[in-house]
C-alpha cells in the first residue's frame, strides 16, 4: 500500500472511475487544465480530454442544473462545487431537482449518476465563507445521499462508491485534511459501502460519534479520556443520509452513553436527529443524557475559530461529564 | 486565451449603446387570411405533417376546454391551458426528431400529444390514479414520459434550462444526432437558471434549442414589468448564440425557425435561441383570473390572431381540409375526452406502498419502518383515510 494524502487519494479515485466508465464527466470551476483550486482533479483533463474534464463558467446553479441534465441522459456526472459555502446558489437545483427527479417522474427519469464533490469545514482560517459545514441542509431532503470521509483510504473507497451509487450523492470533503491527512491507501479499485457506519475503536463506557475532519479530534479526546480510565467506543458515521441507525444503536445499547460531535452549529445540526432517534431506540439503556459537542450558533468566525470549534478539550470535558452524570 | 480588448474598434469620445442598437426583425410567413407572404421561404411541410399538426391543435383545444370545465366542476384540482400558444408549442415540436429530448415548463402538453401521449395517459395523470406514469405524486398537468422523451415537469421555474444544456452535452458526448429543446416563458427568463443555462450552453457547445414563449404575462406581471431590454432575443446575442424572433402565432414561421435551428445546432454543436411572440389567451391557471390585470379589449384583439385559425385557413387554401373535416374532428375528440374522463376518475389511486418507492433506488430501512407505522395507524382509523384504508 502506498502512503498518500487525501487529495491524492481523491484524484486517484476520480481517475479510476473515469477510466472504467467512459460516460463519466468531471466539471466545475477551475477543474480543467488547472486541476481545481485544491488540485483534486490534477492531470485528469490531460488524461481524459477536454470534453470529459472541463471548466464551467462561474455559476453553481448552472453547474448543478447542467449536472442534473447530464445525469438524466444516462451520463455519470461528477460536479465540483469549489467550496461548500458556495453551494447555496445550487440549492434549488439540488433540493428541488436532483433529489426529486426519480420520485416525481414515477421512476421514469433519475439522476442517479450524479455526484457533487465539495470541500467543507473549518480550521483553515477561512472565515465565514470558506469554513461552513452545511450537511444538515441536505440530510433533511429525501432523495439525496450525504457522505463524508475521514482519511485518504476512506475517501478513495467512499468516493468510488458514491460515483457508482444509483442515487445523487453529495460528497463533502474535509478540506482541512486534504494535505494534512496522510495514510496507507490500497492500490487499485475498491469501494466502501455507503450507508454503513464504522466502529473504529471498541470501548465500554461511552459511544463517541463523529464524521469527517472531527474524527481525529474525537480520537484525541478519547485518548485523554482513556488515560482517566474511561473506555470509549468511537464510531465514524461516514454516511449521514441514509444513516446507519443499527450500528449506532447497538453501540449505545452496550455503552449506555452517546456523545455526538460536529463542526456545524448546534441548533438544527445533524446531531439533533441522531440524538432523537437514539433516545427512541435505546431509552432504557441510556445512563446519561445524549451529549452534543458542536459549533456555536454563530456564523463561522475568523479570529475566534479556535474558540468556536468543538475541539479535543471540549469533547474530553463532555465525555467526563457524561460518564459522571 | 484571455480577453483581447485591443482588437475592438476604438472611439475617442464617449458613446453609449442602447437597446435600439440591436435590430431584431420578426419572422412571419403566414398572413391572417391564411395566405403566405409573397417572398416567404416556407418550412418543409407536406399534407401528412400538416394534418398531424392540425389534429394536435384540435385535440389540445378540446382537452383544454373540457379539463378546465372538469376543474370548475371539482373533478380535478388544477388545470392549465395552452390556448393561444398552440403554434409556438406544436410548430416547434413538429420540427424535431422523436429522439430529441423535450424539457418543458408546464404549458406544453400539446407537444406531448404531438409525440403520441394518449388521451387515457393524460387523464390518468390528471386524476392521479393507479395508472398514472408519475404514480400520483404531482399536481395535474405535471406530465412526463420516458418513452416519448418528454422529461417530467417540475413546478420550479427555469430549472429545466441548465438541465437542457446538460442533456444536450450528453447527446454530443454519446455521438447522438439529436438535440434537446427547452421551453420556458419570458417570466422564467428572469431567473438565474436562464442566465446559467444559456451561458453554459454557448460556452460548452451544447446542441440545444432554447424556445421562449413570450406570451406577454407571467401570471399577472406584464413584460414591461419583467424586463427593460429588447425582449429575450437580445440576450441570446449577448451570449454569443444564434438567435431568432418569430411570430409565435404563425405555425409556419415557428416550424421554419425550429427546423433551421435544429439543423444549425447539430451541424455546429451549438445552442440556438428562439423567441416566439405570442399571447396567453387563457388564464395563467385554473387558480387565476386575468380580469384583474388585463382588459377584455386586449384579449379580443389577440383572439383575432388565433394561431389555430390562421393555420387552418392555410390548410383550407391548400385544399387539405374543409369545415366539415374540422367539425368531425372536434366532435370525435370531445367524445373521446369525455369518455376518458369517466374511466380515469373511477380508477383507484396508487397503492400506499408506492409512497416510499423511488425516493432512492431502494427504500431505506427507516422508510420501511415509517410505512409500517403508517399502515398500523390507518388500520386503526380507516374512516379517516378512505382512499387507502381499503387496499393496504
Amino acid at each position: 500500500m502506498a502512503q498518500m494524502n487525501m487529495l491524492h487519494a481523491i484524484n486517484e479515485a476520480l481517475s479510476i472511475a473515469m477510466k472504467a466508465d467512459e460516460r463519466m464527466v468531471i466539471f466545475g470551476e477551475d477543474v480543467g487544465h488547472f486541476g481545481g483550486v485544491f488540485r483534486a482533479t490534477s492531470g485528469l483533463q490531460e488524461q481524459y480530454g477536454r470534453e470529459r474534464c472541463f471548466n464551467t463558467p462561474l455559476t453553481e446553479q448552472g453547474i448543478a442544473g447542467f449536472a442534473n441534465g447530464l445525469a438524466s441522459y444516462g451520463m455519470t456526472a461528477v460536479a465540483e462545487i469549489q467550496f461548500a459555502d458556495y453551494i447555496f446558489p445550487a440549492f434549488d437545483q439540488i433540493v428541488n431537482e436532483s433529489a426529486k427527479f426519480r420520485y416525481r417522474s414515477g421512476n421514469q427519469f433519475d439522476v442517479g449518476g450524479l455526484t457533487f464533490r465539495t470541500p467543507y469545514g473549518g480550521g483553515i482560517a477561512g472565515g465565514h465563507y470558506h469554513s461552513q459545514s452545511p450537511e444538515a441542509y441536505f440530510t433533511q431532503t429525501p432523495g439525496l445521499k450525504v457522505v463524508v470521509p475521514r482519511n485518504p483510504e476512506q475517501a478513495k473507497g467512499l468516493l468510488l462508491a458514491a460515483i457508482r451509487d444509483p442515487n445523487p450523492v453529495i460528497f463533502f470533503e474535509p478540506k482541512r485534511l486534504y494535505r494534512a491527512s496522510v495514510g496507507e491507501v490500497p492500490a487499485g479499485d475498491y469501494q466502501i459501502e455507503l450507508g454503513k457506519a464504522q466502529v473504529v475503536k471498541q470501548g465500554r463506557d461511552i459511544t463517541v460519534l463523529a464524521w469527517g475532519a472531527q474524527m481525529e479530534i474525537v480520537e484525541k479526546a478519547c485518548e485523554r479520556a482513556e488515560k482517566e480510565g474511561i473506555s470509549c467506543e468511537i464510531i465514524d458515521l461516514r454516511t449521514l443520509a441514509p444513516w446507519d441507525v443499527d450500528t449506532v444503536a447497538k453501540s449505545v445499547t452496550k455503552t449506555g452513553r452517546l456523545l455526538i460531535n460536529h463542526e456545524a452549529p448546534l441548533t438544527g445540526g445533524f446531531a439533533g436527529e441522531i440524538a432523537a432517534t437514539i433516545q427512541q431506540e435505546c431509552f432504557l439503556s441510556l445512563e446519561s443524557p445524549i451529549s452534543r459537542v458542536c459549533g456555536l450558533d454563530t456564523p463561522y468566525p475568523l479570529i475566534h475559530e479556535k474558540e468556536y470549534m468543538p475541539d479535543e478539550l471540549k469533547t474530553f470535558e463532555a465525555i467526563k461529564a457524561s460518564v459522571a452524570f | 486565451m484571455s480577453n483581447a480588448p485591443l482588437t475592438n474598434e476604438t472611439v475617442h469620445r464617449v458613446s453609449f449603446l442602447d437597446k435600439a442598437s440591436l435590430h431584431i426583425p420578426i419572422l412571419r410567413i403566414l398572413q391572417a387570411d391564411g395566405t403566405t407572404y409573397e417572398n416567404a421561404v416556407l418550412p418543409v411541410i407536406d399534407k401528412p405533417l400538416a394534418d398531424k399538426i392540425f389534429d394536435t391543435c384540435v385535440f389540445t383545444r378540446v382537452l383544454d376546454e373540457r379539463m378546465l370545465g372538469a376543474q370548475r366542476q371539482g373533478r380535478i384540482s388544477f388545470y392549465m391551458t395552452c390556448t393561444g400558444e398552440e403554434a409556438s408549442i406544436i410548430g416547434s415540436t413538429a420540427a424535431l426528431d422523436k429522439d430529441d429530448v423535450i424539457l418543458a415548463q408546464y404549458r406544453e402538453h400539446a407537444s406531448l400529444r404531438y409525440r403520441g401521449f394518449s388521451t387515457e395517459q393524460f387523464m390518468n395523470q390528471m386524476f392521479s390514479n393507479e395508472k398514472d406514469l408519475g404514480k400520483g405524486r404531482q399536481m395535474p398537468i405535471h406530465y412526463g414520459s420516458r418513452e416519448l422523451n418528454y422529461q417530467t415537469i417540475s413546478s420550479p421555474l427555469a430549472t429545466q434550462i441548465p438541465q437542457a444544456t446538460g442533456v444536450a452535452y450528453g447527446m454530443k458526448l454519446q455521438g447522438k444526432r439529436n438535440v434537446a429543446i427547452c421551453y420556458f416563458g419570458e417570466g422564467a427568463a428572469s431567473e438565474g437558471d436562464f442566465h446559467a443555462g444559456l451561458n453554459m450552453a454557448a460556452v460548452l457547445k451544447s446542441p440545444v434549442i432554447f424556445f421562449c414563449r413570450n406570451n406577454g404575462y407571467a401570471i399577472s406581471t406584464p413584460t414591461e414589468e419583467q424586463f427593460a431590454g429588447n425582449g429575450i432575443a437580445s440576450r441570446g446575442v449577448g451570449y454569443g448564440m444564434h438567435t431568432i424572433r418569430v411570430d409565435g402565432n404563425d405555425m409556419l414561421a415557428v416550424l421554419a425557425a425550429t427546423q433551421q435551428a435544429r439543423a444549425y445546432a447539430l451541424e455546429h454543436n451549438a445552442p440556438v435561441l428562439i423567441e416566439a411572440m405570442t399571447y396567453r389567451l387563457g388564464a395563467h391557471s385554473s387558480s387565476d383570473d386575468p380580469s384583474g390585470y388585463r382588459s377584455k379589449d386586449e384579449e379580443a384583439k389577440w383572439q383575432q390572431h388565433d394561431p389555430v385559425k390562421r393555420f387552418k385557413l392555410w390548410m383550407v387554401n391548400k385544399g387539405w381540409i374543409n369545415e366539415a373535416d374540422e367539425t368531425t374532428l372536434y366532435e370525435r375528440y370531445r367524445e373521446e375526452v369525455l369518455a376518458a374522463v369517466k374511466v380515469a376518475e373511477k380508477l383507484p389511486i396508487p397503492k400506499l406502498d408506492e409512497i416510499i418507492e423511488d425516493v432512492l433506488d431502494k427504500p431505506t430501512p427507516a422508510l420501511k419502518k415509517q410505512l409500517k407505522e403508517l399502515k398500523e395507524h390507518i388500520n386503526k382509523y380507516p374512516k379517516a383515510y378512505p382512499k387507502s384504508a381499503g387496499r393496504l
